[in-house]
C-alpha cells in the first residue's frame, strides 16, 4: 500500500541548533502513529514540519503522493492534515460551534447545511454538544482539549495531528479521550499523536516512534520499542534518574 | 428649537462620521493596524468622483458605481503587496508606511487638481429637504448620507457575525496561526478586510464631497474626525463607531448652535473627556474578533 504521509531526510535548525536531523519514515493510511521522546527531543517542531507551520531546512514530505514541502498550512489542512495543538488555541470569542464550523468551511471546504452537519459531527464525537453554544474562551482544560480535536475533525481530515492532548488531564478524564482518539483511527483517519503519557499512547497506536535530539531512536511495535535498550536509557532512563 | 436642530442635524451628521469611520475599525479590528492615509484615502475618493462628474457629466452618486470597486481593488492589492510586509517589521512600520502613502497622496492631488477647495455637485438634492417640525427641517442628502452610514454599519456587523466570510475574518483576527491550520490563507482574509475598508471610505469620501468642500490637504482634518469617532466609540466595535459618530456629530453642531466658531472644538472637548474618563471608549467589549 502506498503511504500517505512519506518523510524523507527532514533537516530543521534554528540558528546553529539542528532540532530535526535527517528524519525519514512513512504513516500508512489510517494507521496511527505515537510519537515518543525527552522534552525538545523535537516532536512539536517535526508536527510543525508536516502541517507547514515551519518549513524545512532539507528533505521532502509528501501526503497522498504528492510533494507538500512547499506550501503553506492553510493548503495543506485543506489537502487533508489536521492538527491539534498542545497548548489549545479556540477562537474564544466564538462559540463552540462557531468554532468547529470555522474548521468545516475553510478547513474541509463545506458550505451552508453541510457545513453544518460536519461542525456537529465533531462536536458530538468529542462529547462537546451539549457546549456547543458556550463561548470557547469559558471552557475547563478537558473541554478545551476536546474542541482542539473537534475543530481538527471538522477540517475532515486524512492524517491528523495531536500534539499532548492528554497532558494535564485527570486519570478519570483520560479514558474518554483515549477512545475518541480510538474512534477517529477507526473510521480510517490516520494519526500522529505525541504523548508523555505512555499507557495513552500504547492503548491505540499501531506503531511507536521514539525520538532524541532531532533523531529516531527506534520505529515499529510499540511494545518492541518500549523495551529496546537504546529507548529505556534516552528517555525512560532519565525519568528514573529525576524520580530518585 | 435651535438646538433641537442641531440636535437633529448632528446625529444626521454622524452618520457620515460613522460612515467614515466604520473602515479605520474593521483594518483596526482585523489587524490591529492603523491606517494613517484613511483621510488621503476618502480625499482622493472625492477627486476621483468629481474627474468622472467633469468628463462623463455623472451624478455623484452614479460615481460610486466605479470609484468603489476601483478603492476595493486597490485595497486589496495595498494589503497584499505593502501593508502585510510591513506588519512583519513591528506594529510601527505599517504607522510610517501609511503616513507616508498619505503625504504622496496628498502631493499628487495637489500636482493634478491644485490647491483649491471644490465640490461634488448635487443637483436638486443639494437643496431637497423634508420639514419635520415646524422649525426643523432636515435636508435629503444628510438623511441619506446618514442612511448610508447606518446600513453600512449594520452591513459590516453582519458580515462578520452572520457569514462564513466573516467567521472566517473573525477567526484569523483572533489566532492567525491557529486560523491557518485549519485551512484560511491569512493574506487573503486580510487583504480582503482591506478591501471592504477602502470600498467603505470611497463611499465615505464620494459623501464628503456632496455634502461640503474638499481640497488635497483635507485628509489630515478628515482622519483626525474618524479617530475621535472611533476612540469616543471603543477601538475595533462598530456599534461603538456608529454611537461615537452621532455623538461628535451632536457635540460639534450644539457647539456651533451656541457659538459658530466653537463646533470644532466642542467635538474635540468631548473626545478628550471621553479619552480621560473612558479611555476604552463608549462600547470597548463589543470587539470584532
Amino acid at each position: 500500500m502506498t503511504p500517505l504521509l512519506e518523510i524523507s531526510g527532514l533537516a530543521k535548525r534554528f540558528g546553529k541548533l539542528t532540532v530535526i536531523d535527517d528524519l525519514s519514515f512513512t504513516v500508512a493510511p489510517g494507521e496511527a502513529l505515537g510519537v515518543v521522546g525527552p522534552n525538545g527531543a523535537g516532536k512539536s517542531t517535526m508536527l510543525n514540519l508536516v502541517n507547514g507551520v515551519l518549513r524545512p531546512d532539507e528533505g521532502t514530505i509528501r501526503f497522498a503522493g504528492t510533494d507538500v514541502t512547499r506550501i503553506g498550512a492553510d493548503r495543506r489542512c485543506r489537502a487533508g492534515i489536521g492538527r491539534s495543538y498542545q497548548i489549545p488555541r479556540p477562537f474564544g470569542e466564538m462559540t463552540v460551534f462557531g468554532n468547529a464550523l470555522v474548521g468545516a468551511t475553510l478547513g474541509a471546504g463545506l458550505r451552508g447545511r453541510h457545513a453544518h452537519r460536519a461542525a456537529f459531527e465533531a462536536l458530538e464525537r468529542t462529547e462537546l454538544m451539549s457546549l456547543a453554544n458556550s463561548p470557547a474562551g469559558a471552557l475547563r482544560l478537558l473541554d478545551r482539549k476536546r474542541l482542539e480535536l473537534a475543530r481538527a475533525m471538522a477540517c475532515g481530515p486524512r492524517l491528523i495531528l495531536l500534539d499532548e492532548i492528554a497532558g494535564g488531564l485527570t486519570d478519570s478524564e483520560l479514558p474518554t479521550l483515549v477512545d475518541t482518539v480510538r474512534g477517529l483511527r477507526d473510521s480510517g483517519v490516520a494519526v500522529i499523536w505525541i504523548e508523555h503519557i505512555v499507557h495513552a499512547l500504547l492503548a491505540v497506536v499501531d506503531r511507536l516512534m521514539c525520538l532524541t535530539y532531532g533523531t529516531m531512536l527506534a520505529i515499529g511495535d510499540p511494545q518492541a520499542v518500549m523495551r529496546d535498550p537504546e529507548v529505556v536509557t534516552a528517555y525512560l532512563g532519565h525519568t528514573v534518574e529525576r524520580a530518585s | 428649537m435651535n438646538l433641537v436642530n442641531a440636535v437633529v442635524q448632528g446625529v444626521l451628521l454622524g452618520g457620515l462620521y460613522a460612515l467614515l469611520a466604520a473602515g479605520l475599525s474593521l483594518i483596526f479590528g482585523v489587524m490591529r493596524l492603523v491606517n494613517l492615509a484613511h483621510g488621503a484615502f476618502a480625499v482622493t475618493a472625492a477627486y476621483g468622483s468629481l474627474t468622472l462628474v467633469q468628463h462623463l457629466g455623472w451624478h455623484p452618486l452614479m460615481t460610486l458605481a466605479v470609484v468603489v470597486p476601483v478603492f476595493a481593488a486597490a485595497g486589496f492589492g495595498l494589503q497584499r503587496g505593502v501593508l502585510t510586509r510591513a506588519a512583519t517589521r513591528g506594529p510601527l512600520t505599517p504607522l510610517l508606511v501609511t503616513f507616508g502613502l498619505a503625504v504622496i497622496v496628498e502631493s499628487l492631488l495637489l500636482t493634478g487638481f491644485s490647491a483649491d477647495s471644490r465640490t461634488l455637485p448635487t443637483g436638486q438634492l443639494s437643496v431637497a429637504s423634508v420639514r419635520l417640525t415646524g422649525t426643523v427641517s432636515v435636508g435629503v442628502l444628510p438623511l441619506l448620507t446618514f442612511a448610508v452610514g447606518v446600513v453600512a454599519v449594520l452591513g459590516l456587523q453582519w458580515f462578520l457575525f452572520r457569514t462564513p466570510a466573516g467567521r472566517l475574518m473573525r477567526a484569523t483576527s483572533d489566532d492567525r496561526e491557529a486560523a491557518r491550520i485549519v485551512g484560511a490563507d491569512d493574506r487573503r482574509v486580510f487583504a480582503t478586510a482591506t478591501a471592504i475598508a477602502l470600498g467603505l471610505v470611497a463611499v465615505a469620501g464620494v459623501f464628503i464631497g456632496m455634502r461640503g468642500t474638499f481640497a488635497p490637504s483635507s485628509g489630515a482634518g478628515v482622519l483626525l474626525f474618524a479617530f475621535e469617532t472611533v476612540v469616543i466609540g471603543g477601538l475595533g466595535s462598530l456599534w461603538g463607531t456608529l454611537a461615537g459618530g452621532v455623538l461628535l456629530g451632536v457635540a460639534q453642531l450644539l457647539g456651533a448652535a451656541i457659538d459658530p466658531a466653537a463646533g470644532v472644538l466642542a467635538g474635540h472637548v468631548v473626545f478628550l473627556v471621553v479619552l480621560a474618563v473612558r479611555p476604552e471608549g463608549l462600547f470597548p467589549k463589543a470587539v470584532i474578533a
